[in-house]
C-alpha cells in the first residue's frame, strides 16, 4: 500500500529512462559528430598542404582510387548511353533554339536589307528635292507605298498621305528617277496613285534633245512598258533620247503635269507607210515593281 | 554490428560510384547525388544516430576522394542523415511517400548549405545558378534514384519491425 509521501515506482519509469537515455545518446552522437567535423575543416584549413590532415587525405584518396577506377570502367557504357541520350535531349533543345535564332536573324536581315533599299530611295529623293530639277511652283510631300493592287491588270499604289498632306486630286506622282503617275484618289491620309504603266494613264511628253511632242502612255509587250503615240513622221527621234513631261499650256487647258520630268529613255523608233505616226519604244526611268517611297507633287497656292 | 558494417559497405559504393560516375554524368544541366539517395534511406529505415554517422562516413569518403576540405560534406551529411533518421523515427518510417519527400526536402537543404558552407569557406558560390540552374534537375533525378535505392536497402537492411517478425515466426516454428 501506497503511503503518501513514500517513493513510488512507476509503471512506465524504466521505459521512460531508457527513453531520455536514448535521446541523451542520439544528441551525443550528433555534437560529437558536428565537433568533429569543424574541427576536421579547421585543421584542414589552418595546416599546410604537408599536414597531418593533408596527409590522411592524400592516402585515403591513393586507397580510394582503384575502387573509383574500378567503377569508372565498369560503369562508362551506361555513363556513355546517360550521357548520349543527355546530349541528345540537349541538342534538340540547342537545335529548336538555334532555329529560333536563325529566324531572328533572318528577320533582322529582311528588315536591315528594306531599310537599306529605303534608305537609298529617300536619300535620292532627297537629292531631287533639293536638286535643280525639281519644279518651281511645287511642294514635295513624301509618302511611303503602303498597298499595290492585288493583281497586274490595275497599275495602282496606294500611298501614306492625303488630304491632311494636301494632296488633292490628279497631283503627279514622282520619284528621284522620274515620273510615276498621278494621284486618281484621295482620302484624308491615304491616296490612290495610278502608275504611268495603267491603260487609262496618258501624259503629254516630248523629246528634250529634238523637241519632237508626242503622248506617253502604257503600250508594248508586257505590263511595265511604256510606247511615245501621237509623234508624226515629220519630227525626229533617236534612239536613246531623253523623253520629259512637256507640261504644255494652251489657254485654260494646261498639263497636270510640270514640264521636265524624266519618263524614259527611247529603246526603238519604227514607222510604216500606213501609219500616221511613228512607232516608239521608252524604257522607263522608274522602276515600278520597286517603288518603296514617292514625292507628290502640290502646286503651291501662289501658283494656282 | 553487422548493420553497421552493411551501412558502411553501401555508403562506400555509393560514394564511389557517385565521385566517379554519377557526378559525371550531366542530364538536363543536373546531376543526381546518389550518396545522398543512399543515406536518406539508410537514416529512414535505421533512425538519426545510424543516418549521422553514416552521413559523417560518407562526407569523409567524398572529400578524401574529391581532395575537397575535410570535414565539410561531413557536416553537411551528417545533419542531414539526423534530420531523416528522426523524421523516420517519428513520423516517416512506414509512409510510402516517405523517401521521396526526405529526398525532394534534403536535396534542396543540403545545396543550400553547401552554397552556405561555400560561401563562408570563401569559396565561390554561384548560387543563382545552383539554385535556378541546376536544382530542379538534381532533385527531379534523384526522386528517379529514390525507388530503387530505397528498395535495394530495405532489402539489405530490413525494417525493424519486419526483422522482428520473422524472428518470431522462426521462434514459433
Amino acid at each position: 500500500m501506497a503511503a503518501i509521501g513514500s517513493p513510488v515506482q512507476r509503471p512506465g519509469s524504466s521505459t521512460q529512462s531508457a527513453r531520455s537515455s536514448a535521446v541523451g545518446r542520439r544528441r551525443l552522437v550528433v555534437a560529437l559528430l558536428t565537433i568533429v567535423s569543424l574541427a576536421l575543416v579547421t585543421v584542414y584549413f589552418r595546416e599546410s598542404d604537408g599536414g597531418v590532415l593533408h596527409g590522411f587525405q592524400s592516402t585515403g584518396a591513393s586507397i580510394l582510387r582503384p575502387f573509383e577506377v574500378g567503377a569508372e570502367r565498369v560503369a562508362r557504357p551506361f555513363r556513355d548511353a546517360a550521357s548520349w541520350f543527355g546530349g541528345l535531349i540537349d541538342a534538340k533543345s540547342e537545335n529548336a533554339k538555334l532555329k529560333e535564332q536563325i529566324e531572328a536573324l533572318r528577320q533582322q536581315i529582311i528588315l536591315t536589307q528594306s531599310a537599306v533599299r529605303e534608305n537609298a530611295q529617300l536619300k535620292a529623293l532627297l537629292d531631287y528635292l533639293e536638286g535643280p530639277r525639281f519644279p518651281q511652283d511645287y511642294r514635295s510631300v513624301a509618302a511611303r507605298v503602303i498597298a499595290r493592287a492585288p493583281n497586274q491588270f490595275e497599275q495602282q499604289i496606294v500611298v501614306s498621305a492625303g488630304k491632311n498632306d494636301g494632296i488633292s486630286k490628279h497631283d503627279a506622282v514622282v520619284t528621284a528617277d522620274g515620273l510615276v503617275g498621278e494621284v486618281t484618289k484621295v482620302a484624308n491620309n491615304v491616296a490612290q496613285v495610278t502608275l504611268l504603266t495603267d491603260e487609262t494613264s496618258a501624259v503629254s511628253a516630248l523629246d528634250i534633245s529634238t523637241n519632237a511632242a508626242g503622248i506617253a502612255q502604257h503600250g508594248g509587250r508586257s505590263s511595265s512598258s511604256l510606247t511615245l503615240d501621237r509623234v508624226t513622221k515629220d519630227q525626229i527621234v533617236n534612239r536613246g533620247d531623253v523623253i520629259v513631261t512637256s507640261g504644255f499650256r494652251s489657254g485654260a487647258l494646261s498639263s497636270l503635269y510640270p514640264r521636265g520630268i524624266p519618263i524614259g529613255s527611247v529603246t526603238s523608233v519604227g514607222q510604216s507607210d500606213t501609219d500616221l505616226y511613228k512607232q516608239i519604244q521608252l524604257d522607263s526611268f522608274v522602276d515600278f515593281s520597286q517603288l518603296e517611297a514617292v514625292i507628290v507633287l502640290v502646286k503651291r497656292p501662289e501658283a494656282k | 554490428m553487422l548493420d553497421w558494417g552493411k551501412s558502411a559497405a553501401l555508403v562506400f559504393v555509393a560514394a564511389i560510384l557517385q565521385v566517379s560516375v554519377f557526378s559525371t554524368v550531366t542530364i538536363l544541366n543536373g546531376t543526381s547525388d546518389l550518396l545522398l539517395v543512399v543515406i536518406i534511406c539508410i537514416a529512414l529505415l535505421r533512425g538519426s544516430i545510424a543516418g549521422a554517422v553514416i552521413g559523417f562516413w560518407g562526407g569523409l569518403l567524398v572529400d578524401t576522394a574529391n581532395l575537397e576540405t575535410l570535414g565539410v560534406t561531413s557536416l553537411l551529411l551528417s545533419v542531414a542523415g539526423y534530420w531523416i533518421g528522426r523524421y523516420g523515427e517519428t513520423t516517416g518510417r512506414e509512409r510510402t511517400h516517405a523517401p521521396f519527400v526526405s529526398v525532394a526536402v534534403i536535396t534542396l537543404l543540403y545545396a543550400v548549405g553547401s552554397l552556405a558552407f561555400r560561401f563562408v569557406l570563401g569559396d565561390p558560390a554561384p548560387a543563382r545558378a545552383v539554385l535556378w540552374g541546376t536544382l530542379f534537375q538534381g532533385i527531379a533525378l534523384n526522386l528517379i534514384l529514390t525507388w530503387p535505392v530505397y528498395a535495394l536497402t530495405r532489402i539489405v537492411l530490413p525494417p525493424f519491425y519486419r526483422r522482428e517478425r520473422i524472428e518470431r515466426i522462426q521462434a514459433i516454428g
